[in-house]
């Protein structure tokens, strides 16, 4: 049986090493290895986004990405997106929207969020819509989720 | 998943090297949306996964006027749409690699990988036909280019051999006057399974009222990716208008020997054969004519 790799990577800024078998999604890693349960599974193969994190400057599903490809890359998760002083203005927003139901799906929709709004603050509902069509959500009917990026955008520019 | 062992070779020969040495065992990796999948559900199998995105050649986008474009295969979708060169020169080639998945799955999948899983239904496909793509391969025995319309065998299956890569695509310079689109039909907006899609690429005379070329490639309608060479020859010569057209759209729905599943019936696809085929050629005419 194949061992353990060794794997260097940045999470969330901080320099982080850790031991995972090559078949461990990120995803794997992040929750069972690192203990970082914010980014959720929801499907495992990619359809749903709750597993969402950004991964050298772009998003993807972490359970689409092995636990060894994190070596030298710079990834962000859910974990990383408030500050010591605070929410981040996007997790304002989706609490002041009531964005949320049961909130399995809540830390992709966030991730994938700020990835757009540090990207194109002035995005249009359309192009928020067609953004976040990655991310599935079964409670709120996506209109609240829409609500609060909107706002978000609004909260970011003041 | 089944235990594996993983290795990140940096250079085409290391990539080769270890290809060979597990045989049909071992297994290429661009993006894994769909290789990470099929071996979580038991659908592929493998001992060794290796990871493509550190050769140099694999991840590299060139355009130049004169040679045309050349798209490392493990270069993800999202490079393609962000590339100056590839906007401006090659948007039948945007038009897939902007509606392939989500922006999470653009973010990781390749045209290279779209190519070698070669499902019927590959988004990437038909466009990369249409624009006369030839897929360079690597091997143990040495290297050799198959065009893309001859890539694919059968429903995830290729002229790939055990151990050979798929090293790029090579897409010729666009001719003068010329444009392509790619379309799909799928019952929601983003992120499902095309029932049926259709790519064209069209070159005008310098009036921009005759055809002088066409190719047509269709998806979703047969065990392959379909290149329908009658509908575009069909077109060669012709002044355009809705009739030419209109018997291109009839050659090609010829060409689709679809089956009826969940997705969609018979009747359906070939309906939507036609119907893509007449959008596909008037978009392409619009981009050849510099109208849009
Ligand atoms: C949620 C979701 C949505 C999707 N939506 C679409 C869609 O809308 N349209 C669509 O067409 N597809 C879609 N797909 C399928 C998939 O994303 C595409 O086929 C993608 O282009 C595959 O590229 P990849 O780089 O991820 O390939 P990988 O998964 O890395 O590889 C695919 C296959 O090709 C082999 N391979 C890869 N590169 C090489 C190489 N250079 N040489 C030899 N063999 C190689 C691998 O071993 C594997 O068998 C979707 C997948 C998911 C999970
Ligand atoms: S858990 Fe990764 S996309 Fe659903
Ligand atoms: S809040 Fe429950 S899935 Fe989105």
């Amino acid at each position: 049986m194949p061992g353990l790799v060794h794997v260097s990577t940045t999470i969330n800024g901080n320099p982080t090493d850790f031991l995972c078998e090559p078949r461990q999604s990120l995803l794997e890693v992040l929750r069972d290895v690192l203990g970082m349960t914010g980014t959720k599974e929801g499907c495992n193969d990619g359809n749903c986004g709750a597993c969402t994190v950004v991964f050298d400057g772009r998003i993807v599903t972490s359970c689409l990405v092995l636990g060894v490809e994190a070596q030298d890359k710079e990834i962000t998760t859910i974990e990383g997106v408030a500050t010591p002083e605070g929410l981040h203005p996007v997790q304002q927003a989706f609490l002041e929207n009531a964005a949320l139901q049961c909130g399995i799906c809540t830390p992709g929709f966030i991730v994938a969020t700020k990835a757009l709004l540090d990207r194109e603050p002035d995005a249009d509902e359309g192009r928020i819509r067609h953004w976040l069509a990655g991310n599935l959500c079964r409670c709120t009917g996506y209109d609240k989720i829409v609500r609060a990026v909107l706002d978000a955008e609004d909260k970011m520019k003041a | 998943m089944e235990a594996i062992e993983f290795t990140t070779p940096k250079t085409i020969d290391e990539a080769v090297q270890a290809m060979a040495s597990k045989g049909d065992r071992a297994r290429a990796l661009a993006g894994g949306t769909d290789l990470l999948v099929q071996l979580r559900g038991g659908r592929r199998s493998a001992d060794l996964v290796v990871d493509l995105k550190e050769v140099p050649e694999l991840n590299e986008i060139s355009y130049r006027p004169g040679s045309g474009l050349t798209i490392g295969a493990a270069t993800p979708c999202y490079r393609l749409y962000a590339n100056a060169d590839v906007a401006a020169n090659y948007p039948g080639l945007v038009d897939s690699a902007s509606l392939i998945g989500s922006i999470q799955i653009q973010g990781r999948a390749s045209f290279g990988g779209n190519l070698c899983n070669s499902a019927p239904s590959a988004d990437a496909i038909p466009p990369m036909i249409a624009l006369g793509a030839v897929a360079n391969i690597v091997g143990p025995s040495g290297s050799r280019q198959v065009p893309v319309e001859d890539f694919c065998t059968g429903p995830g299956r290729n002229v790939l051999e055990p151990g050979e890569l798929l090293v790029s695509i090579n897409i010729p310079a666009p001719a003068a006057n010329s444009g392509a689109n790619y379309l799909r039909f799928i019952p929601r907006n983003e992120m499902d399974i095309a029932v049926a899609g259709v790519g064209s690429a069209v070159v005008l005379d310098a009036s921009g009222q005759n055809f002088v070329s066409a190719r047509i490639a269709l998806a979703s309608v047969a065990p392959t990716p379909v290149f329908s060479k009658a509908a575009g020859d069909s077109l060669a010569g012709k002044a355009v208008s809705d009739e030419a057209i209109e018997e291109a759209a009839r050659l090609a729905m010829e060409d689709a020997k679809p089956i009826t599943d969940m997705r969609g019936t018979i009747r359906q696809r070939i309906h939507l054969v036609g119907v893509l085929t007449r959008r596909t050629l008037n978009n392409a005419i619009k981009r050849a004519r510099g109208e849009e």
